[in-house]
């Protein structure tokens, strides 16, 4: 089987490269898998999970919105943030959330969509981490 | 005269200082490989969305943002990056000169300078001199992140969009080498691509142009794209500041340690020939004293 060669970068460095089957990724639009000799594709990617088949054997991946781009048998991942499963430190995330909720609920002197945003990035974290961890 | 003891005072003291600019030069290592590491971790990403825009840039209409479009300047806003801490040469010195002369040119055609500071420094340098800031952010130096950046990001965008200036522009210093530090005045907004050069190859190679599947749509993508091109060109020159602040202050803090290193031997010196002369001194009364017994 053809494979595709995936890079996962962020700002702090390489999270992900080498030879993958299949990338399942959340779209803007909706989401979408990725096989070899896939079309050439943009795509803005919203907050979620990313998963990763190489060797037959899936891995997960938490990406805080960020962008794909498809071509020639290449994959490139750019977020802001990208963290294996396993990574992902839960406890870290639930506080932020529980943080984030209250500042929310106040409604004064905050940057909603900011907030709001931050708070889709832990509770997807937490998401992420539970419904992956040990798979 | 200088007594001995004066001169040994004034060697401990001297020992002490170059005792610590050592140590602070070898922090200054420490950081800068960090520093450094920092930097090449955010060269492929950086890379990758300028080469993404650059796609982008010829399948779109060159006005489909408004980040994109030029209107005459009346107004600009200079960010100005600097460190928090001093004792590291003429780092902020350097910026705070170039952003001054920028100003004045800028002033002397009619067109309205607002500053924004980050870093101690800066903010205290306009201070002093009464000029009222637009933003400052300090206590960053040496941790900058990437939360910064957008921060700093969003301001801008949101102060550009607003029509509060035409401009934006940035200086800080850019590191060349360990050695070498340079002022750069980089124009952030509106915003420019900056591998002209590469597109217009790419887009005389036909072969090259692909067509690409759009999610959700071209438009689409330059909006969300754009902004964080913006942070990243941001979070680049914070970081290029801060490797060029540690690499300025472990020069200075090396030539420091030097300078003491000379002046320790000079007064050496001076301490040897004062004992010396002390105890000739001593000898001639001691020689002088038994030959008056003798007689």
């Amino acid at each position: 089987m053809d494979k595709l060669a995936l890079d996962i970068v962020t700002p702090h460095g390489t999270v992900y490269s080498g030879p993958v089957e299949q990338v399942d990724a959340s779209g803007a639009d909706g989401d979408f898998g990725v096989l070899a000799g896939h079309a050439p594709l943009m795509a803005i990617l919203r907050i979620g999970a990313l998963i990763i088949k190489a060797d037959g054997k899936p891995s997960y991946y938490f990406v805080g919105s960020g962008y794909a781009e498809v071509l020639a048998g290449k994959m490139i991942v750019l977020a802001e943030s990208a963290e294996k499963a396993e990574d992902i430190d839960v406890e870290r995330a639930m506080e932020k959330k529980k943080r984030l909720e209250l500042l929310l609920a106040k409604k004064e002197n905050v940057d909603f969509t900011r907030a709001q945003a931050a708070l889709e990035r832990a509770i997807a974290r937490i998401r992420i981490a539970k419904e992956y961890a040990g798979k | 005269m200088a007594t001995l003891r004066d001169i040994k005072r004034r060697i401990k003291a001297v020992k002490n200082t170059s005792q610590i600019t050592k140590a602070m030069k070898m922090v200054a290592a420490a950081k800068l490989r960090k520093a450094q590491g920092r930097m090449l971790e955010l060269r492929p990403y950086s890379d990758k969305i300028y080469e993404v825009l650059g796609n982008l840039g010829m399948a779109a209409s060159a006005d489909a943002h408004p980040l994109l479009m030029k209107r005459p300047r009346k107004a600009v806003q200079l960010l100005v990056l600097t460190s928090d801490r001093g004792l590291c040469g003429a780092f902020n010195s350097n910026v705070l000169k170039a952003a001054v002369h920028f100003t004045r040119e800028l002033n002397d055609e009619g067109v309205q300078v607002s500053i924004s500071a980050v870093g101690r420094k800066a903010r205290d340098y306009y201070k002093r001199r009464d000029i009222p800031l637009a933003n400052s952010l300090t206590g960053i130096s040496g941790k900058a992140d990437f939360k910064h950046a957008k921060q700093i990001a969003m301001d801008i965008i949101s102060g550009y969009s607003g029509s509060m200036f035409d401009e934006v522009y940035i200086v800080y210093n850019e590191f060349k080498s360990v050695i070498a530090q340079q002022v750069k005045i980089v124009k952030l907004l509106p915003f420019e691509h900056e591998q002209k050069e590469k597109e217009k190859e790419a887009a005389e190679a036909p072969e090259s142009h692909v067509s690409y599947i759009f999610e959700p749509s071209v438009e689409g993508l330059y909006l969300t794209l754009i902004p964080k091109a913006v942070e990243i060109r941001i979070f680049r020159a914070l970081l290029e500041s801060q490797t060029s602040e540690e690499a300025s202050r472990m020069t200075a803090m090396g030539n420091a340690s030097q300078n003491a290193g000379e002046m320790i031997q000079r007064l050496t010196l001076v301490a040897n020939k004062v004992r010396q002369a002390t105890i000739t001194r001593e000898l001639m009364d001691i020689v002088g004293g038994v030959e008056a017994i003798k007689k």
